[in-house]
């Protein structure tokens, strides 16, 4: 029953949403973060570019993700590895796995506050086994290096998941013949891992990279939450322009540099993980 | 070479089994270090006050309900959790509503503009999505959506969309094609085929999507707190009251974000890998 | 009353052309098989007849109405399709109720219908399952079951026995056009496989990339081919092509034997036999013995006659060796002409 214009029909609301929500949005912030009173103006990005908290916030955040994201890399791998091979309980240890993949930024922030905070877990367990004797302020002015330690911590245990899952499906899109033939080949576990695994699992390692290095430049609920304004990230910067400072425009500024980064770090890895036409599963 | 033979094996057993043991240990490990940390919180959320700025902690909960009845009863709680659950099932309605024809219509057609549109909702992955709160939050000032539940809806309909169009094409496309047709044979038209042979099936499929437009929108932090002041949603009452408010609010408040997202994460569990893997794609 | 005119219809998938003008009358209770390799057009010809794809032009009539601008519903068919297409979320009965409930037929007319189209097809007790239940075999006859209870005025089948296994497929073969036959609905079934075809068919519509080259009876079809593709299409082992040259009026020259031929201007034709039309004797073919494969009732030959592989089926009690030569003879009445060219039978 072919219907030349239903398709158009369906895919209209969701084209419309897009172009008005997603993509003159965007448009808007590049106008925004340009213009001034008078038209073009470099005045923004030079506003933001000058302030005292600019570089660390663009150092911070990439250097969060750069530690992030490998560690996440690796340990979302070997709980992918690990669920694939399990025959019992796979299902109870996926869904444990997979928890913190529901769990928004700020409840991981504030679900780390309880383990560093001067009264907390940690201090409490390290005082209980006498390795110190007062507990630390883990979390002050002076340690922004805890507090990015901390949050190194806690984004690890909250988006590992979302990565795992994503690795999960795509090993479970590997026909086990390929790894029967490399073990009559003589390859042992390791070797099959990286000469069949990896390779074959570049696709979905593309999406989960691009997804998690994204999010790892968005960072934002878990730094406020842990050390407040103390460690700079941009998308922090951001929400202080827009709300405290009420600038709008170097809000925007700095809502283009997050975009900026973003699109580059997609083209990135489109690039270095990118699948030979012909050689997909 | 019967002993010779016999003492290789051994020790091949011997490797096996100190294999497994590893496995079985870091196994463990991560099952610890998903669970030790959200048990920390609901230890916290479950003593009184004094306990939870008290030191040292013990780890083990009290069953005092003070924090939470704190945090029940602190002004604009309620409010909060209220806006928090109107929002999400705004975003449900909407991006699923909007998701779906979408997602049918990628399916089931061939059509000149096919790729994209796919490449529309595909882009949006390389956004930072959050950051679309600073254009609109103009856009709905002069529309008058500023600071209501629908404009925030709107924002995450822009995040959960995407996700809405790939997992309901995935899940289309796992209809068979023919079941339609037959339906059409038997005296359907498009839209009671739809409705007798499709829906059913998909149906639990569909819920499960919905649920991840929830929680994409429960989770939401940074234009949560952006675009509203007055309806705050409960992550935007408590990112901006973090440097104000006392530690057991903080906890009770991340416990309450928690919950409905492991709740929901546990509802759709079966749902989770199928749609990652597939939408990921 | 369900006769179905097929005129001039054609169809095109962007560039490429699936269908080339196809004129087509099925008769009132015919049997009519679309039978050709993957790709030919004959899925979409049912498609098209059935409502599913829409031609690029030309008309379809069902019972004297014009049909081809009606959607599915509307055209009074009723089909089986390749994968049964059997619905999961509902039961057995209620997958043969499904069309019933769509005409909104009375409960006890949709019960009567069930029942007797359910017993037809030895499904009867199985009318509380779920297709997850069913083997392939019984969902085969539920979608069977199905599209008989609408008693529809035509009947369209798209390779509705391919995915089931030799056996059972034999025996359903059996059974269709038993109850085919019994329903008297005109029938088009679309498959690849010659011997279904055969077996099935009042009549067979053998078709090439996009185009109908012979619709005949069974017998017909496979005695007088039309065109050298149907010949080699149908057979098992196919048919023997060889070439001939003039060797004066109606005498033609065959890997150096003469035969009787037809009186054509040309100069050279092929000449055609099937391997089961050979006898031995004096003054044939000489073919050489390549490969001798033991059939049980036949033995199967695969030689070389001046130089072209030929294939002979001789009787099992024959005692050949590879290496051997034999004088094939082709039965009277049996070589085939065609036309080198066109590959049209002369």
């Amino acid at each position: 029953m072919p219907n030349k214009a239903l398709p158009y029909l369906l895919l209209l609301p969701a084209t419309l949403f897009l172009l008005v929500f997603f993509v003159y949005p965007f448009v808007e912030i590049a106008l925004l973060a340009f213009t001034g009173p008078e038209g073009f103006t470099l005045q923004h990005i030079q506003t933001m570019a000058t302030h005292w908290k600019f570089r660390p916030a663009l150092g911070w955040t990439l250097l969060l993700a750069a530690v992030v994201v490998p560690i996440q890399l690796a340990l979302a791998l070997s709980m992918a590895s690990i669920v694939s091979t399990l025959e019992r309980g796979r299902g109870t240890i996926l869904y444990i796995f997979s928890i913190p993949l529901g769990l928004s930024d700020l409840a991981a922030g504030i679900i780390w506050l309880a383990i560093f905070e001067q009264s907390g877990f940690l201090n409490s367990l390290l005082v209980g086994l006498g390795i110190i004797d007062q507990p630390i302020l883990f979390l002050g002015y002076q340690s922004i290096w805890v507090i990015f330690l901390a949050v190194v911590m806690a984004e690890v245990w909250r988006a590992t998941a979302i990565m795992m899952v994503i690795l999960v499906a795509g090993m479970g899109l590997i026909p086990k013949e390929y790894y029967e033939a490399a073990e009559v080949f003589g390859a042992g576990p390791w070797k099959r891992f990286l000469k069949i695994t990896l390779p074959l699992l570049r696709p979905s390692l593309q999406t989960a990279l691009i997804l998690r290095t994204l999010l790892a430049f968005e960072v934002f609920a878990v730094v406020i939450a842990l050390g407040g304004t103390t460690l700079p990230v941009l998308m922090g910067e951001t929400f202080q322009w827009q709300f405290a400072l009420q600038n709008r425009s170097v809000a925007s500024a700095y809502a283009l540099v997050i975009l900026i980064i973003s699109v580059a770090a997609t083209l990135v890895y489109l690039r270095a993980l990118r699948v030979p036409k012909g050689a997909t599963l | 070479m019967t002993a010779v033979a016999g003492t290789d094996t051994a020790r091949r057993v011997e490797v096996r089994s100190a294999g497994r043991f590893l496995f079985g240990a870091a196994v463990v490990v991560l099952c610890v270090w998903v669970l030790v940390p959200i048990y920390l919180l609901f230890v916290n959320t479950l003593s009184s006050p004094q306990e939870v700025s008290g030191f040292p902690k013990t780890g083990i909960p009290s069953f005092d309900f003070g924090s939470i009845s704190f945090f029940l009863n602190f002004a604009g709680v309620l409010d909060a959790l209220l806006n928090s659950i109107i929002v999400a099932v705004l975003t449900m309605i909407l991006s699923i509503g909007i998701g779906a024809p979408a997602g049918y219509a990628l399916s089931r057609f061939d059509f000149p503009g096919k790729e994209a549109f796919r490449l529309l909702v595909v882009m949006t992955r390389a956004f930072p999505l959050p950051l679309l709160a600073l254009p609109l939050a103009v856009l709905f000032i002069r529309t008058g959506l500023d600071d209501t539940q629908i404009g925030l809806a709107i924002v995450h309909t822009v995040l959960a969309l995407p996700f809405a169009v790939l997992i309901t094409f995935s899940l289309f496309s796992g209809i068979p094609v023919e079941l339609e047709e037959a339906a059409w044979t038997l005296g359907c038209n498009r839209w009671q085929a739809f409705r007798k042979v499709v829906l059913p099936l998909v149906l639990p499929g569909i819920v499960a999507s919905a649920v991840f437009a929830f929680i994409i929108s429960w989770n939401e932090v940074f234009a949560a707190a952006v675009l509203t002041i007055h309806n705050r949603t409960l992550t935007a009452f408590l990112v901006q009251n973090l440097n104000v408010s006392p530690l057991h609010l903080k906890f009770a408040g991340g416990a309450a974000l928690v919950i409905p997202a492991l709740i929901f994460i546990f509802a759709v569990r079966r749902y989770l890998f199928a749609m990652w893997g597939i939408a990921n794609r | 009353m369900a006769e179905i005119v097929i005129k001039n219809v054609a169809k095109s998938f962007g560039s490429f052309q699936a269908l080339h003008s196809i004129d087509l009358t099925i008769r009132d209770q015919e049997f009519m098989v679309l039978l050709g390799a993957s790709g030919c057009g004959k899925t979409t010809l049912l498609r098209i007849i059935a409502g599913l794809e829409q031609a690029s032009q030309g008309e379809v009539w069902i019972g004297g109405r014009r049909v081809d601008t009606l959607p599915p519903r509307g055209r009074g068919i009723a089909m089986v399709f390749q994968n049964y297409a059997v619905f999961p979320h509902l039961t057995v009965f209620e997958n043969i109720a499904f069309g019933l409930r769509m005409k909104k037929l009375p409960q006890a007319e949709i019960d009567r219908r069930v029942n007797r189209t359910a017993e037809l097809m030895q499904i009867g007790q199985l009318l509380k399952r779920y297709s997850g239940q069913l083997s392939g075999g019984q969902r085969q006859r539920v979608a069977v079951a199905r599209a008989l209870a609408m008693e529809p005025d035509v009947i369209l089948m798209d390779e509705p026995l391919s995915n089931l296994d030799a056996l059972l497929r034999l025996e359903m073969r059996a059974e269709l056009k038993g109850v085919l036959a019994e329903s008297k609905t005109t029938t088009i079934y679309v498959t690849h496989d010659q011997v279904e075809a055969m077996s099935l068919a009042d009549r067979i519509s053998v078709m090439n990339a996009g185009r109908i080259v012979q619709a005949a009876t069974p017998i017909e079809v496979y005695r007088n081919p039309a065109t050298r593709f149907v010949g080699s299409f149908i057979g098992n082992p196919p048919m023997n092509f060889l070439p001939a040259a003039k060797n004066g009026s109606g005498k033609w020259r065959v890997a150096g034997v003469s035969f009787d031929g037809p009186d054509a201007s040309r100069d050279i034709l092929e000449f055609a036999i099937r391997p089961e039309d050979l006898d031995i004797g004096p003054g044939g073919l000489a073919a050489t013995v390549r490969l001798v494969e033991p059939l049980g009732a036949h033995i199967l030959l695969s030689c070389k006659v001046g130089g072209a592989p030929f294939r002979a089926v001789v009787d099992s009690e024959l005692n050949v060796s590879p290496g051997d030569t034999l004088s094939l003879v082709p039965k009277p009445g049996r070589a085939r002409w065609f036309d080198p060219e066109t590959g049209a039978a002369i």
